[in-house]
């Protein structure tokens, strides 16, 4: 129980930093991040609708992407989101921030287990 | 498959979201295929339908779910400033904007008075200088297809012979010649213009009139208003007097616009023309600037004219040719058709009189074709330049108007900083702050453009009031044409970016910080503000030196023209022509008459002088022999040349240096005699002695005529005043057996113009009531030659005082709005001891950096743009240091003024009340 929390804990923390990253090359609609995120992690974080949508309108809302919708020949229209300028820089700081606190908790917790 | 649609709508219906109905239903939309896609999958990985369903239904009514969608649905939905939504898009809430930019605007009424009036006279000046443009130089003629049409003219380097009106290619020979041998044009027409004197005797009144060949209407493929036009059977050899054509203008003028008007008699030059048809209202005439009153064949002219027919001269250049391209002809292709034919064209009109080396020069002429849609015109020649400079200063003045703007902006960006950071704070977003204050300028500019473009209306007619005159009015049909409407929007948009872009970018770096902050003084974005505007300044101080001085050297030429040493007196001297034509009166009567004519001139209560002369000095006409002085080593020597009766000298109180002026006794029989002027007798004659000097002059080809210089005069202008003193030969009007029937006289008398044309036409009168008059006072018709120096002095002079006057109020500005921000260093400055003279030292040194730094680039630029004004001056160059020093000194004291008010103000700082407001 107390694991299963922290690993919640450690999803909320990277969630936006993941979506960002996803979006970072080519605008995607929310499915296709949500199933992007799940295939990449090899099933390990996983986003239910609940849990996604609020999150993925949270970033639009403050600007770091934008949503619009898109139509396709033979399609139903889907709303693709691409990352702003903002939200790359939002990207860029989360990156190096993320990578550090990795390293630094690497180095602690590697430590112990040499 | 689940209707995930209703159930996401009941799901947010718990909720109770408040969010508008749009974007919940992109919500739902969204939601549902993200739904609709889980589900597929888990049913394809092998879930039953009824456990997928019931797990996403789940999913749905998580109380995190609807919680975490509350925040960013919610907030976005009432934003607290228009387009803090980000599907809000580009111009949103611009109504508001307007709204709130008409308010503000209505609560500072000075700030939009002076806003609006420099925009609508910075606009208004630009728009009524393009739309003379437009007219003169952009506009196409009227007329069915204008691409199509080209004149034809004719390469004529060294051409010998006389040209009588404005139009001065061809001769009647010339044209008939080319009408039958050119092959590119599927109609081509000869055309000229002439005045035709309407009335019978007396003061004459002319009505503009065009010569036409038969083809004329038909190559302007022109449909009549009422009769019919004339066609090319009305124009064959020996028509003598028939019909004539009538403008829309003038058949409303003479005739009231009646159809009754057709078959009503002309009198023109005397001779009765019947009115056969009227052209429609929208055609004026061929050329920009001149419409026409009254159209008439080529064919009349032998009979409307006489004896001074201008059709038999082989050497009379008096016509232009206009033609309609055949299909898939170009003006090129058609120049290539004519010049293989040239030869053959110029051989068979070559004139008899010419000699050997005038035969050469002829024969090998050429002719070019060249488009003539805009129609043809002279006024193009003179006044595109001008135009185009005045275009260009009204342009910087509309930029030194648009800095003053941008500088107010500013300044009340910086006052409503506070209003801008509280916007961001609110959740305003940048863009949102930058359209607000755009739309505000944008506003100013508006107003200012469509004031402007009612202003261009007035001022433009007020242009062309200056450049016309009586006896060479200017017509131009202005009409703000697409052209014009086009310039002036995107004037008003680009005052509207110069002024606003400033402030606006300004507006968006407003700290939010700052609105939570309490104090106004000292912020950064302030600073900031402040470098900009002290460019501004700066730039303008440059503009407005550069068009101060280029004001100070157009008044300087016109007033070198206007004073400058003609060699002759130009003042209380009267022009009278006494046409005695109507006369008919032979040939050889004539010299006994003019002499007649004279000795009564001269008799009239008041004249003190009076003399005859063909050509009246500085009056445009001009007059050019060949001559030979074989013993000086004088061999073809082109000379102006000019005939005159005795006293002619003394009437215009030019100096006889040498010799006698002509007298009663030079007759056509004595040895003819001639005058000449000092430069003739430097520049001719290497500064010998002129007086017993002989010269021959080669007229036509049997004639040559041997002339004994009897006097030395001093050196006069000859065809205007711009150019140089040139030799110059005088003729015995006494000794020309066969002159014209028309004379003109220059008349000296202290009375005043209005009294002596009175007796003169009271002399005339009683002499033969037959005899056309026509006056002029011949200063004024040499200032009527200066109105293209006199548009330039006065309009370069207003828009450079405009220009200086707009820079200080900048320059002022920006001062007092350092004094404000310094006040409080200002008082504890004081309070530290420092005396007044020391304060007043330290904010004048503001304002002196910026004039320095904006003279020296505008110096800069004065040297640079000297070379676009060098054409148009006259006695002073360029680069005048006097007037770059005079320029300099203006604004320089200007400036001092400018910034000594607000340093005086600083110096009345009280430190004590300073200090308290902290």
């Amino acid at each position: 129980m107390r694991v299963k929390g922290f690993a919640r804990e450690l999803k909320k923390g990277s969630a936006e930093l993941l979506i960002l990253s996803l979006l970072e090359q080519r605008a995607r609609h929310g499915y296709e991040i949500s199933k992007l995120i799940e295939q990449r992690s090899e099933g390990v974080l996983q986003f239910n609708v609940a849990s996604f949508y609020p999150l993925l309108y949270r970033l639009e809302e403050r600007g770091f992407i934008e949503g619009r919708w898109v139509e396709k020949a033979g399609q139903r229209r889907r709303r693709y989101y691409r990352v702003t300028a903002e939200g790359r820089a939002v990207l860029k700081e989360h990156r190096s921030a993320w990578a550090n606190f990795v390293g630094a908790v690497n180095r602690i917790t590697g430590e112990e287990h040499a | 498959m689940p209707e995930w649609k209703r159930e996401i709508r009941e799901a947010l219906a718990g909720a109770k979201l408040e969010t508008d109905a749009a974007r919940e239903e992109a919500v739902v939309e969204e939601l549902e295929q993200d739904l609709a896609e889980r589900y597929e999958e888990l049913v394809r990985n092998g879930a039953a339908e009824q456990d997928a369903r019931r797990m996403l239904s789940e999913e749905l009514r998580d109380a995190r779910f609807l919680a975490g969608l509350r925040p960013p649905l919610e907030r976005r939905q009432e934003p607290a400033v228009p387009g803090l939504g980000r599907q809000e898009r580009f111009l949103a809430g611009l109504s508001r904007d307007v709204r709130l930019g008409a308010r503000l605007l209505r609560k500072n009424p000075v700030f939009a008075l002076v806003a609006i009036l420099s925009l609508t006279l910075g606009i208004g000046a630009n728009t009524a200088i393009f739309e003379l443009l437009d007219a003169v130089l952009l506009r196409t003629l009227p007329v069915a297809a204008p691409e199509q049409l080209a004149e034809v003219r004719v390469n004529h380097a060294g051409r010998i012979g006389s040209t009588v009106a404005r139009q001065q290619d061809f001769s009647s020979a010339q044209w008939k010649e080319v009408e039958t041998q050119q092959q590119g044009f599927s109609e081509i027409a000869a055309w000229s213009t002439q005045g035709f004197n309407l009335g019978r005797g007396g003061e004459a009144r002319y009505a503009k009139g065009l010569w036409v060949s038969g083809d004329f209407f038909q190559v302007l493929r022109l449909q009549p208003e009422l009769g019919r036009l004339l066609t090319k059977s009305d124009d064959y050899k020996g028509c003598g007097v028939e019909g004539a054509v009538i403008s829309d203008g003038f058949w409303q003028r003479e005739f009231g616009g009646r159809a009754d008007a057709i078959g009503k008699t002309l009198s023109l030059n005397g001779q009765p023309f019947q009115v056969i048809g009227v052209t429609p209202a929208s055609f004026s005439g061929l050329e920009a600037g001149f419409n026409f009153d009254v159209a008439v064949p080529l064919c009349s002219e032998p009979t409307v004219q006489g004896d001074q027919s201008w059709t038999a001269g082989a050497t009379t250049w008096w016509l232009a040719v206009i033609g309609r391209l055949k299909p898939g002809w170009t003006a090129e292709r058609a120049a290539v058709q004519l010049n293989a034919v040239a030869p053959g064209i110029f051989a068979a009109t070559l004139p008899a009189e010419y000699d050997a080396a005038a035969r050469e020069k002829y024969l090998k002429f050429t002719f070019r074709v060249l488009p003539a849609g805009t129609g043809v015109s002279e006024l193009r020649a003179s006044y595109a330049a001008p135009l185009f400079v005045l275009l260009g200063i009204s342009g910087l003045v509309l930029l030194i108007a648009c800095a003053n703007l941008a500088n107010l902006m500013l300044a009340r960006a910086s006052a409503r900083e506070r209003e801008m950071a509280l916007r961001v704070t609110l959740g305003a977003s940048r863009g949102r702050l930058i359209q607000q204050m755009l739309v505000e300028s944008l506003l100013l500019s508006a107003i200012g453009a469509a004031g402007g473009a009612v202003l261009a209306q007035a001022l433009s007619r007020l242009l062309i009031g200056f450049i016309s005159s009586e006896d060479n009015p200017i017509f131009l049909p202005l009409s703000a044409d697409w052209r014009v409407l086009l310039f002036t929007t995107a004037l008003g948009v680009l005052t509207c970016l110069l002024c606003g872009i400033a402030p606006a970018l300004q507006a968006a770096r407003s700290d939010p910080g700052y609105a939570m902050k309490g104090g106004g003084r000292g912020s950064t974005a302030g600073r900031r503000g402040l470098a900009l505007r002290r460019g501004l300044v700066v730039s303008q101080v440059a503009l407005s030196l550069v068009l101060l001085v280029a004001a100070l050297l157009f008044v300087q030429t016109f007033r070198n023209l206007v004073s400058v040493n003609a060699g002759l007196q130009q003042d209380g001297v009267l022009v009278a022509d006494f046409d005695f034509s109507p006369l008919k009166m032979p040939v050889g009567r004539r010299p006994e008459y003019k002499r007649e004519l004279l000795a009564r001139v001269r008799a009239v209560p008041g004249v003190d002088d009076a003399a005859e002369a063909i050509n009246v000095p500085m009056t445009g006409n001009s007059w050019n022999r060949f001559i030979d002085i074989p013993e000086k080593g004088v061999h073809r020597r082109i000379i102006d040349f000019n005939t005159v009766s005795d006293q002619f000298f003394r009437t215009l109180e030019v100096p006889l240096l040498a010799g006698r002026d002509f007298e009663e006794s030079d007759t056509p029989n004595s040895p003819r005699v001639a005058i000449v002027n000092e430069r003739f007798a430097q520049e001719i004659l290497g500064g010998s002695n002129p007086i017993g000097v002989t010269f021959r002059v080669t007229r036509g080809k049997p004639e040559e005529r041997v002339y004994q210089i009897v006097g030395l005069v001093g050196n006069t202008k000859y065809r205007d005043v711009r150019e140089d003193f040139q030799p110059i030969i005088f003729l015995a009007e006494s000794q020309d057996a066969e002159p014209d029937p028309d004379s003109t006289f220059v008349v000296r008398s202290g009375e005043s113009a209005a009294s002596l044309i009175g007796a003169l036409k009271e002399m005339a009168e009683r002499t033969s009531p037959e005899i056309v008059l026509n006056f002029g006072v011949l200063r004024t018709s040499v200032l009527r030659g200066l109105a293209r120096e006199r548009l330039m002095a006065t309009l370069s002079g207003f828009y450079g005082g405009l220009a200086a006057t707009l820079a200080m109020v900048g320059l002022y500005g920006i001062v007092s709005f350092m004094v404000v921000r310094r006040r409080n260093e200002i008082g504890i400055r004081m309070a530290m001891g420092a005396g007044r003279t020391r304060i007043l030292r330290m904010i004048l040194r503001e304002g002196m950096v910026l004039l320095g730094a904006g003279l020296v680039i505008g110096v800069i630029l004065v040297l640079a743009a000297g070379n676009a004004a060098r054409a148009m001056l006259f006695g002073v160059k360029a680069n005048d240091a006097a007037s770059l020093g005079l320029g300099v000194g203006a604004l320089a004291v200007a400036a001092v003024c400018a910034s000594l008010i607000p340093a005086a103000r600083a110096t009345g700082v009280q430190p004590v009340e300073v200090l308290r407001e902290d």
